[in-house]
């Protein structure tokens, strides 16, 4: 059993309302020095059996059509293993610049 | 033949009933539809409403889980085939959910919700949900939603201007940071039409601001009609 974390940001050019109530309210509570906040989402995903390449796209596939709406959000895909130290798998950017996919592959033997 | 005007109740809908409301008021023969059953055909609607609410109590996103229902794929299979779709307010977000519109709906950018009645102006009155009103003509039905700020990128909006795919604006202030004001839109083909006010609470004088909205239902049903 491993599991898989999905974390959904709506994209740097889309209005966080919600995270920047989050960021107004800060000083009043005496947290000084926070600048900005961004709200997302985090899923966390129990996985049967091995998290191989096979399985990592169709998470992939699943975040990209259920869990992130990619018109507003971006994602990233991490795999956590049982010691609880985590190895990136993708993300949803269009340019796809991580390091990510390649780390994955590499792991999964 | 009666023309039937389906309505889809889906877990969390709301605004369902006065939707067959405002289908019968205009003279078509309202059809509930469960959001589980995806035989379309079966029921023999000539074109479908979704209505505003909160289906699936907004988990996800609005719309989101919505989109995966039975009912939704034979919508979708018969709105590409030219079906008329009128998605209003949650409806409209399904609509964008499931891509037969451009865009997404997010959190009004004020943070409150917003419920009142709202001018607006019909910007494209050659849709098939918006044949009776004449191009520029100012209405005021009810608005009410906390998440109808209409988002897109900036090729998609120059897109919908440009193709005239914008077909209701907002006047008076825009009530929750919509882009360029957009209340509402359709698709190139003018049979799906999502928005966020509620044509379907201005229907009746008795219960209404205005009977402002009744236009849309007796547009479609002309259209269907005819054809």
């Amino acid at each position: 059993m491993a599991r898989v974390v999905v974390d959904v940001m709506l994209k740097p050019e889309i209005l966080d309302p919600q995270g920047q109530a989050v960021q107004r309210a800060l000083p009043r509570l005496g947290f000084e020095g926070i600048s900005d906040v961004r709200q997302g989402k985090r899923f966390e995903l129990e996985v049967e059996g091995p998290v191989d390449a096979a399985a990592l796209a169709r998470i992939h596939e699943l975040a990209e059509t259920f869990l992130a709406n990619t018109v507003i959000e971006d994602f990233t895909v991490r795999v956590q293993d049982a010691d609880g130290s985590e190895r990136p798998a993708g993300d949803g950017s269009p340019h796809g610049g991580n390091t990510g996919n390649a780390t994955s592959e590499g792991a999964v033997a | 033949m009666t023309t039937r005007i389906g309505v889809v109740t889906f877990p969390g809908s709301l605004d369902d009933s006065d939707a067959r409301r405002a289908v019968r008021i205009a003279g078509a023969e309202p059809v509930a539809l469960w959001h589980r059953d995806g035989d379309l055909r079966r029921q023999q609607v000539d074109a479908v409403v979704l209505p505003g609410g909160f289906s699936y109590g907004d988990y996800l996103r609005c719309g989101a889980i919505a989109r995966f229902s039975p009912i939704m794929e034979a919508v979708v299979e018969q709105a590409k085939a030219g079906m008329p779709v009128l998605g209003i307010c949650n409806g409209f977000q399904v609509l964008c959910e499931t891509h037969l519109l451009p865009g997404a709906l997010t959190r009004n950018d004020h943070l409150h919700f917003v419920c009142r009645d709202q001018r607006l102006r019909v910007e494209n009155a050659e849709t098939v949900w918006t044949a009776d009103y004449a191009g520029g003509q100012e209405i005021v039905v009810p608005l009410k939603n906390g998440e109808g700020g209409y988002v897109a990128d900036e090729r998609t909006l120059d897109e919908l201007e440009g193709e005239g795919r914008v077909v209701v604006r907002y006047l008076g202030g825009n009530p929750n940071g919509s882009r360029r004001d957009i209340a509402g839109i359709t698709n190139g083909a003018g049979n799906v039409v999502g928005l966020m006010p509620h044509p379907e609470h201005a229907v009746e004088a008795l219960t209404g601001p205005t009977t402002d909205g009744l236009g849309f239902f007796t547009s479609a049903l002309k259209k269907l009609v005819a054809s």
